[in-house]
């Protein structure tokens, strides 16, 4: 058990890229903490840092509260489950799991012991401890991976996305035996993934990276219902958050949804944004249905999707036909080429500076 | 699962595989054939009269001290060979393989000395290892070592192994080399964190992983060092002194057309050719089907 903490953590590469921009985090013991990002925001340098297998080029790395900076891999006291598993093909199961343990120089019965019990964790039977790697489907092999960093009973468990070259059925299964796992073992967790629903559902925090810098670090709630920055904003959630381009009125009370349609802010407005561009943000399962209101906008439908419990609608409205998707669950009965009026709430909105794409706080 | 698909009777398959067969009938059926023929006949010298004697010649080879002793002699140049070349051919691959900058180069220049013909090569060790001549003598000479493979026969057959292995480390390179690319970079950083030093991962992970290609470069080496190091031998010491670099395929050579011994040369060389056809069904056997870790 350890806690693991960042200290302004930086890469740079030695043709003078810069991977990672100083980075904090005070990732507590038992926590499981996930690393997002799209491909190429450095979440997986950075994991692979924290495992010692790229150098740090800056800041300080603390595990369970020692420097690790300069420490060999195997001297951090952490496990790692890899994307492509990294099972060792030419031994049996039972070798992969017992290969660290041997060179930790455990006795014999110490090792059957710890790898027999990871075994009944992951449900392998004894069958298939004998077996190879090769002889195993996508997801015993992940589980032979899972029990290869279990029987090392690190302070740490780093996955560097795990889950990825499993079929989406599995990945889901997988997923919660992994959320169950951890938190069974209460061992620190460092996962790093590009999926949201899986950093989602697994995280106690999430850090969403961008480009090597750190977008917001909190919980999924936090990330979802106040997202620090249109990026973030973009990235968490499923279908993605309305964008509108848009401005503050001259006086700052209201917020410009459609030419003549204004959405008033309350409390007090934002005078310092008066007349200035903003992006407002509206989650599609944010948006109403507004039979016979006044003030909604008009939608043009140009595509339905009805995922049984949901019914996505795309649409735009507006001169400028801005493209709006709407989540409506149950069915909802509505065809190409329909108008649907649809109305915003204050509550429901979030409001980014045009400019620098942090959020506006109301 | 591919159907097979059925073609109508048509002459374009064999004519595209005719130069093939003609090239194999012409200059491999047709020699073997004469070969297997010639060593049943015993022939004079001047090639004015053969006698068909059957097997005749293969028991006069087998009660022959000298032809077991350049059997023993083969045995022994092939093994030093196919190890010493394979050992520096993967060191050297070992290292190219961690070399970030620079490695095209590198690895060129590693590659060269295949491009080098056999009888270049032995003229190449023969003028620096030559006793009177030679850099490498001269050199020895300082650290009170008298080297003299025109009469030392362990010398001279040092010289043809380190002049074989040489030529045949390029080969063994590029194929430990690409074994070793073939290894996911992961395996050994998982073997890092399981806490294997450099040392440990070799042999524990990488060495049992390269394995296809070790087996497959051991049969390919003893091939080599049984029948392509002709020109080596040749060039540095014509089989001498006294036989001692005198390896079989050398004997065929110095028995047939030296000595004139065309039927007793002919079995020579049918015994050799089994060995290839042996060697090759290993490798078909064994190398394709039995040693391989890929999923």
């Amino acid at each position: 058990m350890a806690s693991v903490k960042l200290d302004n953590i930086q890469k740079t590469y030695p043709n003078g890229f810069k991977a990672i921009h100083g980075v904090d985090v005070d990732v507590q013991d038992g926590e499981f903490l996930v690393l997002v990002g799209p491909s190429g925001c450095g979440k997986s340098t950075l994991l692979r840092m924290i495992a010692g297998l790229e150098t740090v080029t800056g800041g300080e790395l603390e595990i369970g509260d020692k420097v690790v900076n300069d420490l060999e891999p195997s001297k951090r006291d952490i496990a790692m489950v890899f994307q492509n598993y990294a099972l060792y093909p030419h031994m049996t199961v039972y070798n992969n799991m017992a290969y660290g343990l041997k060179i930790m120089g455990l006795s014999k019965s110490e090792i059957d012991e710890r790898v027999k019990n990871a075994a009944g964790i992951l449900e392998l039977t004894d069958e298939q401890l004998t077996r190879k790697p090769r002889e195993l489907s996508g997801g015993q092999r992940q589980r032979v991976a899972m029990g290869r960093a279990i029987v090392r009973k690190p302070s740490v468990f780093l996955f560097d996305e795990p889950l990825s070259n499993l079929d989406a059925k599995l990945r889901v299964q997988m997923r919660v035996e992994i959320k169950r796992l951890q938190e069974s073992l209460g061992i620190t967790s460092i996962y790093v993934t590009h999926d949201q629903v899986e950093a989602m559902t697994l995280g106690h925090r999430l850090m969403v990276l961008n480009s090597g810098v750190v977008e917001q670090l909190g919980t999924p709630i936090e990330l979802y219902e106040r997202p620090a920055s249109l990026f973030v904003a973009e990235f968490i959630g499923s279908p993605a958050m309305n964008i509108l381009d848009t401005k503050i009125s001259e006086d700052g009370e209201s917020v410009d949804i459609a030419t003549n349609i204004g959405l008033a802010l309350g409390n007090g407005g934002l005078p310092d944004y008066a007349g200035k561009k903003v992006k407002l943000g509206v989650r599609p399962e944010h948006l109403q249905l507004a039979e016979g209101s006044e003030n909604s906008l008009p939608l043009t439908v140009t595509l339905v999707e009805h995922l049984g419990a949901d019914t996505l609608v795309h649409g735009h409205f507006g001169e400028d036909e801005t493209d709006m998707t709407v989540r409506r669950s149950g069915t909802l009965k509505t065809v190409p080429g329909d108008k649907l009026p649809i109305s915003i709430t204050r509550e429901n909105i979030h409001l980014f500076d045009a400019e620098t794409s942090r959020r506006i706080d109301l | 699962m591919l159907k097979r698909v059925h073609f109508g009777p048509s002459a374009l398959p064999y004519l595209l595989v005719l130069p093939q067969i003609l090239v194999t009938v012409i200059f491999f059926i047709w020699p073997a054939s004469q070969a297997l023929y010639q060593s049943l006949l015993v022939e004079d010298a001047f090639g004015l009269s053969s006698k068909f004697v059957w097997f005749e010649n293969f028991e006069y080879l087998f009660e022959d001290p000298y032809y077991w002793g350049s059997f023993q002699r083969t045995f022994v140049f092939s093994f030093l060979v196919a190890s010493l070349s394979m050992g520096s051919a993967l060191l050297l691959a070992v290292m190219a393989d961690r070399v970030v900058k620079g490695s095209g180069l590198y690895r060129t220049f590693l590659i060269w000395p295949y491009a080098v013909a056999p009888a270049a090569a032995g003229a190449l060790w023969f003028f620096m290892f030559n006793p009177t001549l030679g850099i490498l003598p001269y050199v020895l000479q300082f650290i009170g070592y008298d080297w003299n493979h025109k009469v030392n026969g362990t010398e001279a057959m040092a010289l043809v192994i380190f002049a074989a292995s040489w030529k045949q480390i390029a080969y063994n390179f590029l194929f430990f080399l690409a074994g070793l690319q073939s290894i996911p970079k992961s395996l050994i950083e998982a073997a890092a964190i399981d806490g294997a030093g450099p040392g440990r991962r070799f042999w524990t992970i990488v060495f049992p992983l390269l394995s296809p290609t070790t087996f497959f470069l051991l049969v390919i080496n003893v091939v080599y060092a049984f029948f392509e190091t002709f020109g080596i031998v040749d060039a540095i010491t014509s089989g001498g002194p006294a036989n001692s670099t005198q390896i079989l395929v050398y004997k065929v050579y110095n028995d047939g057309f030296v000595g004139l011994d065309l039927g007793g040369s002919a079995a020579q060389s049918v015994i050799l050719m089994g060995i290839v056809i042996g060697l090759t069904v290993i490798q078909f056997r064994f190398v394709e089907k039995k040693v391989s870790y890929n999923d």
